[in-house]
């Protein structure tokens, strides 16, 4: 069953990917006919406009959906038929989100929130306060971790939230517009983040709608009316 | 997620929202705080009237003249006839035919006045056979009872009660002193100890002469006729057989061949205890379903703000949806935080319960009698309602679709 063609199966892999959601007697076809393959060590943008399909992308690449009809391997495990409990171990385990709003929990510190995926892996209170902690030095904020979110800038709180996706070593960092709800400094801030985190090695995609921040990836995928457009290396 | 996380994860979650957690938490503490109050007056009164009619005297079997069979539907007239004679006790306290009775005390009684100077006070004046003292459990605090020989001569003395000692001299220390009943005057050779009273007289404003006596002057018709006899049993364990040997004697005397033709009706403490506890059991199950009704509406409370808790909540529960909480993760710790609110209440409840059980005895002067098993059920009653009505939010919260949770602002 292994796939000798390559040492490593990708990261992710869509094949015939389409989802379709129902709301009464109207059907909407989100996404028709995707195929996607994004190896290990990629820096990928899914780009297009609201409606294109981005999200719903997003949201079966995160499973936190399931296809209708496809297949979706993550790092050679397939995640179709698996239920809500499975798909939650899927999440903590492999996948590290990034958000457009950041998500963190305000009532508590920044290590706690780093904490946080670790304490539903189950790891032990000691190895989860040291790479929480080891976390946030490598986004930048060893100093600021026993600050709650509030006390933090939109820019460090959104490096809070990477410090998040990276603490579980997950295969694949995903970023649902990450910069949406920050000014240029603190884009710049994050993507310069992101441009570190490619260069040791970390497979990213990143959902926007901003060219802008599309051409930081080194590979931009293109969605419209929920198929690909264009599937390119960026030459930049 | 350990116990210890989720239990902390919970507890900041309520105390983020103190006012509203405590408002929640109040609506079980009242209901818990009214069951155990009400268990314990319940329980309070029950324990009283056992006391008071064990007071009445112990081993006691009450011979009253009528039936209260009324199958025939003409014979009657129960505790009103005169079906029962002095020659009735005498034939009682045989020895040979009765052996388990180990004393009878014969007693009629009529309400009139006893006059002492220009102080006129009107009190149940009874006559009795001398044993009377000791068959009822009494004892005379001033002076002394009188004697056989002065109840068979029919000597104009008389024995007061506490109170009646009390109203017409304004002292107890009495012995000695002459009070006029009717149009006799009395010699007074004692006071009673106090006994209180019991649910249908006072026992302490009496005034007691010899049978003899109040048979020929202060009652006067059917001298032979007596309204109570009292029967003491030689033990506890006699009194069932001291009740047939009372019913064949009576039977005997008064030529009935059956039973159920009796003129007379015997009664024993027993009997008397357990109508009146069979009363206040009903009256405490009714009022302890009101404060369980109370409990309920604290219960529903407790499910309300846990839904709006998942309410507000959506997006924290589906960022920890996304980052790998699995639902039954965040199933438990609704019901936990739903769990503290309901064992807060049942804790607090119980303080407060306990302490209203020390108060109102003071305030009210009737027992409340805090049973621990009651008081362990109540808290374990209160963890429970936050479960029961905890499950339902908490499913919520587990069901949530994690996109739909982290969209919601």
């Amino acid at each position: 069953m292994a796939e000798p063609s390559s040492a490593v199966a990708p990261v992710i892999e869509l094949t015939g990917a389409r989802k379709m959601y129902r709301s009464g007697s109207i059907e909407f076809e989100a996404l028709r006919g995707i195929d996607l393959l994004i190896h290990e060590g990629e820096y990928v943008a899914v780009m297009g406009p609201s409606g294109s399909g981005k999200s719903t992308i997003m949201n079966v690449l995160g499973c936190l959906d399931v296809l209708s009809e496809g297949a979706y391997r993550l790092g050679g495990q397939d995640v179709e038929d698996l239920d809500e409990t499975e798909l939650a171990a899927i999440r903590n385990q492999r996948i590290g989100f990034v958000f457009q709003q950041f998500n963190l929990l305000p009532s508590l510190s920044a290590q706690k929130n780093v904490e946080l995926p670790l304490v539903y892996a189950g790891v032990p209170v000691e190895e989860r306060r040291e790479r929480s902690r080891a976390s946030l030095e490598r986004v930048g904020l060893g100093d600021r971790l026993q600050n709650r979110p509030g006390e933090l800038s939109g820019g460090q709180q959104q490096r809070v939230a990477v410090a998040r996706a990276l603490v579980g070593e997950p295969t694949l960092i995903l970023a649902d517009e990450p910069t949406g709800n920050l000014d240029s400094v603190s884009t710049e801030d994050v993507l310069a983040l992101f441009d570190e985190l490619h260069e040791a090695g970390r497979t990213i995609v990143l959902i926007t709608h901003e060219l802008e921040v599309a051409e930081r990836a080194r590979r931009i995928v293109r969605v419209r009316d929920g198929q690909i457009l264009r599937d390119e290396v960026n030459a930049a | 997620m350990n116990w210890n996380e989720t239990l902390h994860t919970s507890w900041s979650a309520i105390r983020a929202h103190t006012l509203r957690s405590v408002l929640t938490v109040l609506g079980i503490l009242i209901g818990i705080a009214a069951v155990i109050l009400t268990v314990g007056l319940g329980l309070g009164t029950q324990k009283d009237v056992s006391a008071q009619i064990s007071a009445l005297g112990s081993n006691l079997l009450i011979v009253s003249p009528g039936s209260s069979t009324d199958s025939s539907g003409v014979r009657g007239g129960f505790g009103s006839g005169t079906t029962l004679t002095l020659s009735d006790a005498d034939a009682l306290s045989s020895k040979v035919n009765a052996p388990d009775i180990a004393g009878v005390a014969a007693e009629k009684s009529t309400q009139t006045s006893l006059v002492y100077g220009d102080t006129n006070w009107t009190t149940t004046v009874t006559g009795v056979t001398n044993s009377w003292l000791e068959v009822r459990s009494r004892t005379v605090a001033r002076g002394s009872f009188f004697t056989a020989a002065q109840q068979s001569s029919g000597a104009r003395v008389v024995v007061l009660g506490s109170e009646t000692a009390q109203e017409l001299f304004g002292s107890e220390n009495v012995v000695g002193q002459s009070v006029t009943i009717g149009s006799t005057t009395y010699s007074v050779i004692g006071v009673l100890a106090s006994a209180g009273s019991n649910t249908s007289s006072n026992l302490d404003d009496v005034a007691i002469v010899p049978m003899t006596t109040a048979a020929d002057d202060v009652i006067g018709t059917n001298t032979a006729s007596v309204s109570t006899i009292y029967i003491q049993a030689a033990d506890a364990d006699r009194l069932r057989a001291a009740y047939q040997e009372a019913q064949s004697v009576l039977l005997n005397a008064h030529a009935i061949s059956n039973s159920d033709d009796a003129d007379f009706t015997i009664s024993s403490q027993d009997a008397l205890v357990s109508t009146a506890t069979s009363v206040y059991q009903t009256l405490t199950v009714l009022l302890t379903g009101i404060a369980a009704l109370s409990l309920l509406v604290g219960g529903i409370g407790v499910m309300n703000i846990m839904l709006v808790s998942v309410t507000e909540r959506t997006r924290e529960i589906g960022l920890r949806k996304a980052i790998g909480a699995p639902p039954a993760a965040i199933r438990t710790q609704f019901l936990v935080e739903a769990a503290i609110l309901g064992l807060t209440g049942g804790v607090l409840g119980s303080v407060l319960g306990v302490a209203a059980a020390l108060v109102l005895p003071v305030l009210i002067g009737s027992s409340v009698v805090i049973s621990p098993v009651a008081l362990v059920l109540s808290i374990a009653v209160s963890l429970a309602i936050g479960l029961v009505f905890g499950v339902y939010p908490a499913a919520r919260a587990a069901r949530l679709a994690p996109i739909d949770a982290l969209r919601s602002e």
